[in-house]
């Protein structure tokens, strides 16, 4: 019986380069039954039964395909409503939104912070009426909407829902996502406003609005993309992620809400980056540890309150500005793996992201990558079809026995919020980042066309340019409509705000909704905040 | 202040990748020289506030948010008012080439774009500054 036998040597071995995972988690040459131990039904169930870790659904992609979700936002509303439209007329059903930097950090576009920022990393939103625009023509019953915004997502929030209700779409019939983790934002990707006892104030009235009145709505999307974005290894970007997914829950559970109320809308957003299997087993150890957890340590009875839902993203942080045709082939391996791992939606970056925001041909490219892999390759056809290989079930375990270490150690520094103020988590990420650039630098790991088989002379590429005169155009048109509205409106409703901030036991959702239909511009609502509770600034470790 | 170079690390704009920075700053850091890491968000006039408090030799400007035409400027335009143009200015980030040669053109010693090894800004800094 060949099973008896001693497994192969493997030595002599390339000398070098490390045979670690991107992450620094050590590999052995050959994995086999007797290293591996795995549970049928503890660890594995089938796709769609508990734990979920080979999927939430049974039938996963031969039942529908993952949504295939690009995001854009640029310019000002009106050049991204045209987006918009283009992207719906030729068949997309979903929309992703990215705003501009002073949205994102709640400055109107006519503050001073803003100079030169408005409208370059996404479309800039100051009212109800950019909102308006954004989604002129654009029937709000019939699309999911996605948007990318943390601190002033509340605003945001009530921005869209006032649009629903210009078209007759009352809000229970909504439906999108609103990232609204601003953990991450502490930890990772560094737009927070507000100190963090105020910010989860604010998640915790969205969550419970959400699960009061828009029932198809996502109030969070708990992000581990950014953390990964910002140098973390996978571990680091599971066990945060899932950190900051609980400390949600607790937040909600504090306030009253029973769990089976609002869990089943909690929806989740992680990076898929290089290294294949890593990645692949990163997503399934997230499905099972959140299933457990929500079951057995938060008693959610409700089977939809156990399931990780995710999206997507590429890792923009493995691009490279040398030679970005290569991260054509970049980002089809990261996709690939984000779709074995069982992910419901994808945003594949496009190949120039390194150098500027994506062109119209580059971005069609990075779209045809998913389709490439959902129509030619076959991977759609078997559910989790990696699932019992010996490898993939070790590194699940591995990267599972990580995160939990990490709670441990973060429960220790009293939770999520306390370990941030000790820069706990900044500080951890930091390290990794360093680590991994000196290894690069080492040559111990190869990044094609950067460290080695490198190209003297690269071809210059066309890259998108935002015309600068679009800044001014919406600072005419924020300063226009101040001069316009009822200002004892505005007034009223930011007196109004100021006084509910003040107190705690109020959700500002209402007045926040009523703000926005008086045309108070989002800085200004934000203003209100900053004014009641101040604002956060960390101090910078590396 | 005989023997380190002193540098400067700021962070302008409202994005928050940091990622870079604080490899760089590490990365000096590592290689002998005094580093001032600003954090985020900084505005032009904190930036140039901290680097003639620091005494600083040179200014690294960490910039991912495309408002580099906006601000870089602005940074050498309040140091020069400063009469600190002699400090070196160095950029790294996402910067088009037609912007590096521009920012060049304006007084930015040398601009780094993704991919760049640290050790290159190391050597860079250990030629440009005498010590």
């Amino acid at each position: 019986m060949a099973t008896t036998e001693e497994p192969p040597e493997t030595a002599p071995e390339r000398q070098g380069e490390l045979f670690s995972t991107i992450s620094g988690v050590e590999n052995e040459p050959l994995y086999t039954a007797e290293q591996v131990e795995v549970d049928q039904e503890r660890d594995l169930g089938y796709p769609g039964g508990f734990p979920f870790t080979r999927g939430v659904y049974p039938s996963m992609y031969r039942g529908r395909l993952w949504t295939m979700r690009q995001f854009a936002g640029f310019g000002t509303a009106a050049e991204t409503n045209e987006r918009f439209r283009y992207l719906l007329e030729h068949g997309q059903t979903g929309l992703s939104t990215a705003f501009d930097m002073p949205t994102l950090m709640g400055y109107d576009s006519d503050h001073a912070r803003s100079e030169g920022e408005v409208g370059r990393e996404g479309v800039a939103i100051d009212s109800l009426a950019d909102m308006e625009t954004l989604f002129g023509g654009i029937p709000l019953g019939e699309v999911s909407t996605s948007m990318t915004i943390n601190s002033p997502a509340a605003i945001l929030l009530a921005f869209y829902l006032c649009v629903g209700e210009q078209q007759g779409v009352p809000r229970e019939q909504l439906r999108g996502t609103i990232q609204t983790d601003i953990l991450k934002e502490y930890i990772a990707q560094k737009e927070y406003i507000f100190p963090p006892e105020p910010s989860m104030r604010l998640v915790t009235d969205m969550v419970e609005f959400c699960a009061g009145e828009m029932p198809l709505w996502h109030p969070i999307s708990i992000s581990g993309y950014h953390i990964r974005e910002a140098g973390s290894t996978a571990a680091q970007e599971l066990a945060f992620t899932l950190a900051d997914g609980f400390t949600y829950v607790e937040w909600a559970l504090e306030r009253g809400l029973d769990v089976d109320e609002f869990a089943p809308r909690l929806s989740f957003f992680f990076n898929a980056h290089l290294d294949f299997f890593e990645e692949i087993a990163k997503y399934r150890a997230a499905r099972r540890i959140w299933a457990t957890t929500m079951r057995d340590k938060y008693g959610a009875k409700n089977p939809k309150s156990w399931l990780m839902r995710f999206h997507t993203q590429t890792a923009g942080v493995s691009l490279t500005a040398q030679q970005p045709e290569v991260n054509i082939v970049r980002t089809a391996i990261e996709a690939l793996a984000a779709v074995l791992g069982g992910t419901q939606s994808l945003h594949t970056n496009s190949y120039d992201e390194a150098l500027a925001l994506p062109t119209e041909d580059a971005v069609r490219i990075a779209l045809r990558t998913q389709q490439v892999i959902a129509h030619e390759t076959g991977v759609v056809n078997t559910v989790d079809p990696l699932g019992g290989s010996y490898y993939l079930e070790h590194l699940t375990n591995e990267l599972e026995r990580q995160a939990y270490d990490y709670f441990e150690r973060i429960e220790q520094l009293g939770g999520v919020v306390a370990a941030i103020k000790e820069n706990f988590f900044q500080r951890e990420i930091a390290e990794a980042s360093f680590r991994y650039q000196a290894e690069v630098e080492a040559e111990q790991r190869v990044v094609v066309g950067v460290n080695r088989y490198k190209l003297e002379g690269q071809p210059e590429l066309e890259i998108l340019k935002i015309d600068p005169r679009l800044e001014r155009q919406q600072i005419d048109r924020v300063q226009a409509l101040r001069a316009q509205r009822d200002s004892a409106a505005v007034e009223s409703a930011l007196a109004r705000l100021r006084d509910d901030a003040a107190h705690d036991g109020r959700n500002l959702m209402g007045p926040i909704v009523e703000a926005s239909r008086a045309y108070v511009t989002m800085g200004e609502m934000c203003d209100a905040f900053r004014e009641v509770w101040g604002t956060w600034r960390e101090t910078p470790v590396f | 202040m005989a023997g380190k170079i002193r540098v400067v690390i700021a962070k302008p704009g409202l994005d928050g990748h940091d990622r870079g920075a604080k490899i760089i700053a590490r990365a000096l850091r590592d290689a002998g020289m005094e580093v001032i890491y600003t954090g985020l968000h900084q505005t032009p006039e904190q930036i140039v506030e901290t680097a003639i408090q620091e005494d600083a030799d040179a200014v690294g400007i960490s910039i991912l948010s495309g408002a580099h035409m906006t601000l870089v400027p602005r940074i050498l335009e309040l140091l020069r008012g400063q009469g600190a143009e002699d400090l070196l200015v160095l950029v790294g980030g996402t910067i088009p080439q037609d912007d590096v040669i521009e920012l060049k053109k304006q007084g930015v010693a040398e601009v780094f774009t993704p991919g760049a090894p640290t050790s290159e800004i190391v050597d860079f800094l250990q030629g440009r500054v005498p010590v």
